[in-house]
């Protein structure tokens, strides 16, 4: 038996992602890659309308199309008792319109044909008999007593609130304004933008008449949780169903739900015997996957003359579409992590409120890389707090540093209920102040002016609040939101990790290596990590709200240890050594004191199969079920320095400083991708993208040639990246989570700075998104010349 | 209608609907999936491929327009356990995530360093501006293209190290 010896990458190295192998080759394997013998096509039929009635469905024509296998409607699915499905909020979303479509492109029919050429012909042989409907667009009229009750389906429904919802110390967030020399309140919106991966969603079902088996591939960030559910619903055995979340090209949120064309898929592949798939077009992602945000919302903040924070206060009014299909982990959260907006200031008083309603748009909203509207609390904390420092004429920096939490307050209990995993925010401000060199940019900004150019900086401090959850206080549809983790150590000292987590490009099939090899001393290379196959992986949430590494990353450093227990007792009966005389050190164990008398992990791995002690049961597994004590909290601070052509209004993003603080860092390559990926998506939200309507809910922008996504060309020409590093209090590897970070941070940042740019002509507050034309028109009516 | 496509160097014949899309027909057809489909309207570059040594988005490209010709796609650009330098530039700068906008971003560089063997980095965003990625920000996509750039020629093979 060759020893194994440490060789190849571990915990905390820049190691080469494992899963490009295939990705550079084209070999990926992807939802929309797979191909079954005999397998059918389908198609969806979409509503026109943003608001109509059905009276009456004629699919009569479809069916003789002489490719068309089956055509399926709401009524048929009403049969079997399919026509609606529960959502991750607890509300009811129709699979197929019965009664009514609620909102443009929603699923009114379903055709199954030979190919997708068919399947699509097929779709215009359908005929619909609509009866149009006043429509909710604008949110705010959902609240009008007249508006018209979108969801009478349910018959308690009388008006169109979802729920009402507040949280945090009224009377004493109210005595603080009371008591304040300063207090200042901005209205702003959030729009209602789109994850827009570049692969769009779909599933392929495989019914296999012989097994019983319902095999799905779909594009899932939570397969697991996708199957409990799939059972609940059809009432297919829960065994008798496995999902597989293969390669997904990408997933920020829009792949969380369980969409219509999922359950059509699998209703078509039970009625049929074959296979069928679903993709969705570009149009259909963007008009009918979920939205993310659309928050109407009220900041307040009320500070002494110092600028020292006595209170904020918020009101939000959320709209949710025509079904309630947010991304929330429980029942007792339908605003999600919201209340985390006093953010990384010590503010001693806080009160939110909020109205969730419904309108005639799409179901939503998810987390689009968000971890439960943490971005939208910490967007409106730091608009608010630029206004405040305009309000008492402080510099922005300075307002936030008198503000932070002081690091020897951590773990910070925040008012409102939140207990911080420790940071030291002074410190990171401090490191992107250093980055950016900010005097000399406040010098550069005064040299800009008085030359005529529009130059701003912005800054955003914050922290985010990840992790999800301790399952006391987290779970998805009853789920509670733990996860797992289970390795297998091969005789030959070569390893399987098989997690409840799941990738849509994050790179677990590394980092997830890394944490074993860090905790085993088997190099990540000699680590295989399976992910995304219900029948193959342990029971867990899924990969959203950067939970992978908190919860996830958490559960394979446990099982790992557990791992190293066993494999102590396996080293003493080697080396004929008492377990209490034995060290781990490097990746192997010896004997106290004497460093020769020492069993690496590859020979315990084989005396595992080969020699086991007597009182030892063979083998070298584990798996473990990790719940974490509390969310994690990585923070960050990000300075944003913009220049505005005067002529075009157009938004240059000159500089973007970034420093991050999400504990300790698996592998620092993939952290900084994850970083500047959010921190481009980030910038489109302020400066692109939005999904609009018009006055009859027409959607307007439903392909990349109107809704615009960041490419080369807008994103600035080098992320300046930094980080602090503050250990997690209570992950066992001292992790926090990253993914979501640069969402959560950038767009205030960036919005900050346009405004900054604008302050000499009276601005204080631009809605997202700062398009060319909004700016063009402020220029303009400020008379600014355009050359 | 018959069509005879020369796809990675081996002729491809079948019969296709006029209205067959390019996408469609390497994807579907001859199974080649790493050319993928992202967005319909030729904006996000996902399907780019090369036409007679041009990149193109074969999503806006009938099939029957790559009768009688030559179509290179990302299962062309390396042979076996081997990479193009483009590929391995791609692993070691870490230029994708997901992968989903990889093949079709490689092809775009591929055609660039074949015109242009030194690009600056203007260069080579301007060339990438129309293949979208989400997930890396497009940085270290631009240094996987200039580590390409640097290592040599953009058609040599070189088996990985």
């Amino acid at each position: 038996m060759a020893v194994e010896t440490r060789q190849g990458h571990t915990f905390g190295d820049r190691m080469p992602r494992k899963e490009d192998g295939r990705f550079i080759r084209g070999r990926g394997h992807y939802v929309d890659d797979i191909q079954l013998p005999g397998m059918l096509h389908s198609a969806i039929l979409r509503s026109p309308f943003a608001h109509a009635r059905i009276n009456g469905i004629d699919v009569s024509a479809a069916l003789d199309h002489p490719k068309v296998r089956a055509v399926i409607t709401g009524k048929d699915l009403e049969e079997q008792g399919l026509a609606w499905m529960p959502t991750i909020a607890g509300d009811t979303q129709a699979v197929l319109a019965t009664d009514k479509v609620r909102f443009q492109g929603q699923e009114v029919a379903f055709v199954v044909a030979d190919d997708r050429y068919s399947a699509q012909d097929a779709l215009e042989l359908i005929e619909v008999d609509y009866e149009p409907l006043p429509v909710i667009v604008e949110t705010p009229r959902a609240l009008d007593p007249d508006a018209p009750v979108i969801r009478d389906d349910k018959a308690e429904q009388t008006n169109n609130i979802i729920f009402e919802w507040e949280h945090g110390d009224r009377e004493a967030t109210e005595r603080a304004f009371e008591q304040a020399d300063v207090t200042v309140k901005q209205e702003m919106i959030y729009p209602r933008v789109h994850p827009a991966p570049m692969e769009t969603c779909g599933a392929v079902a495989d019914y296999d008449v012989g097994t019983e088996k319902m095999t799905l591939w779909v594009t899932s960030q939570a397969p697991h949780a996708h199957r409990t559910l799939a059972a609940i619903v059809t009432g297919l055995p829960e065994q008798q169903i496995r999902i597989i979340s293969p390669d997904i090209g990408g997933g920020f949120g829009n792949k969380v739900p369980i969409y219509p064309g999922y359950v059509c898929v699998a209703v078509a592949s039970l009625v049929l015997g074959r296979p069928v798939k679903w993709m969705e077009s570009r149009a259909e992602n963007l008009m009918s996957t979920s939205f993310a945000r659309d928050y109407h919302m009220v900041g307040e903040i009320a500070a002494n003359k110092d600028g020292n924070i006595l209170g904020v206060r918020v009101d939000v009014l959320s709209d949710h579409g025509a079904f309630n299909a947010h991304a929330q982990p429980g029942d007792i959260w339908p605003m999600g992590f919201f209340a985390i907006f006093p953010s990384c200031y010590d503010a001693p008083a806080a009160y939110a409120e909020a109205t969730g309603v419904y309108s005639n748009k799409a179901p939503g909203g998810i987390a689009y890389r968000c971890s439960f509207r943490v971005t939208e609390a910490i967007y409106l904390m730091e608009r608010t707090m630029d206004v405040l420092a305009d309000e008492l004429g402080m510099d922005p920096v300075e307002l936030r540093r008198k503000n932070l939490i002081p690091a020897e307050k951590q773990p910070y209990e925040s008012v409102m209920g939140w207990t911080y995993d420790g940071g030291d925010y002074h410190a990171a401000l401090d490191e992107a102040l250093r980055i950016a060199d900010y005097q000399a940019l406040l010098e550069e900004q005064k040299e800009a002016r008085e030359q005529g150019r529009i130059m701003g900086i912005g800054v955003s401090t914050f922290t985010e609040i990840v992790g999800a959850g301790p399952k006391k206080k987290c779970h998805i549809a009853g789920l509670e939101m733990f996860d797992s983790a289970e390795l297998r150590i091969h005789p030959t000292g070569k390893a399987v990790l098989k997690i409840g987590v799941q990738s849509q490009g994050q790179g677990h099939e590394t980092t997830f290596a890394q944490i074993v090899a860090g905790e085993l001393g088997i190099p990540a290379e000699d680590v295989d990590v399976h992910h995304g196959d219900t029948d193959h992986t342990p029971y867990g949430l899924g990969t959203y709200g950067s939970r992978s590494t908190p919860v996830g990353g958490a559960a394979a450093a446990v099982v790992s240890r557990k791992i190293r227990e066993k494999a102590k007792k396996i080293a003493a009966h080697l080396l004929e050594a008492a377990e209490g005389d034995l060290e781990w050190v490097d990746g192997g164990f010896q004997v106290k004191g004497s460093p020769g008398q020492r069993k690496e992990m590859g020979e315990i791995a084989f005396a595992a199969y080969t020699n086991t002690p007597p009182d030892e049961e063979a083998g070298l597994e584990g798996v473990a079920y990790y719940d974490p004590p509390e969310m994690t909290y990585p923070f960050g601070a990000y300075i944003c320095v913009v220049e505005i052509d005067k002529g075009t209004g157009q938004v240059d993003v000159k500089r973007f400083i970034a420093v991050d603080d999400c504990g300790v860092r698996i592998n620092p390559m993939i952290v900084e991708g994850q970083i500047h990926g959010g921190l481009a998506q980030g910038i489109g939200t302020a400066l692109m993208e939005v999904i609009e309507f018009d006055e009859e809910g027409n959607h307007l922008n439903s392909n990349f040639m109107d809704y615009l996504i960041p490419t080369s060309m807008e994103v600035p020409k080098e992320w300046e990246t930094g980080e602090t590093v503050t250990p997690s209090t209570h992950h066992p590897l001292g992790a926090r989570g990253v993914a979501e970070s640069p969402t959560v941070g950038s767009p205030a940042a960036v919005v900050n700075a346009v405004v900054d740019a604008l302050s000499p002509y009276g601005v204080r507050h631009v809605d997202m998104p700062l398009k060319p034309a909004k700016i063009w028109q402020i220029l303009r009516e400020n008379r600014v010349e355009p050359f | 209608m018959r069509i005879q496509v020369n796809v990675n160097g081996e002729s491809r014949e079948a019969d296709v609907e006029p209205r067959l899309l390019l996408v469609h027909f390497i994807r579907d057809v001859l199974g080649l999936t790493g050319t993928h489909w992202g967005c319909d309207t030729s904006n996000c570059g996902a399907c780019t491929v090369h036409l007679d040594g041009e990149p193109v988005k074969s999503c806006t490209v009938l099939a029957v327009r790559a009768n009688g010709h030559e179509v290179i796609t990302i299962e062309g650009v390396s042979q076996g356990a081997d990479l193009s330098l483009l590929q391995q530039g791609f692993r070691e700068e870490h230029g994708l995530q997901c992968g989903f906008c990889t093949p079709g971003m490689i092809m775009t560089a591929t055609a660039l360093l074949e015109r242009t063997p030194r690009p600056s980095e203007d260069e080579i965003r301007e060339a990438i501006s129309g293949n979208l990625c989400r997930c890396t920000g497009y940085q270290y996509i631009i240094r996987s293209i200039e580590w390409a750039a640097k290592h040599g020629a953009p058609t040599q093979v070189e088996v990985m190290p």
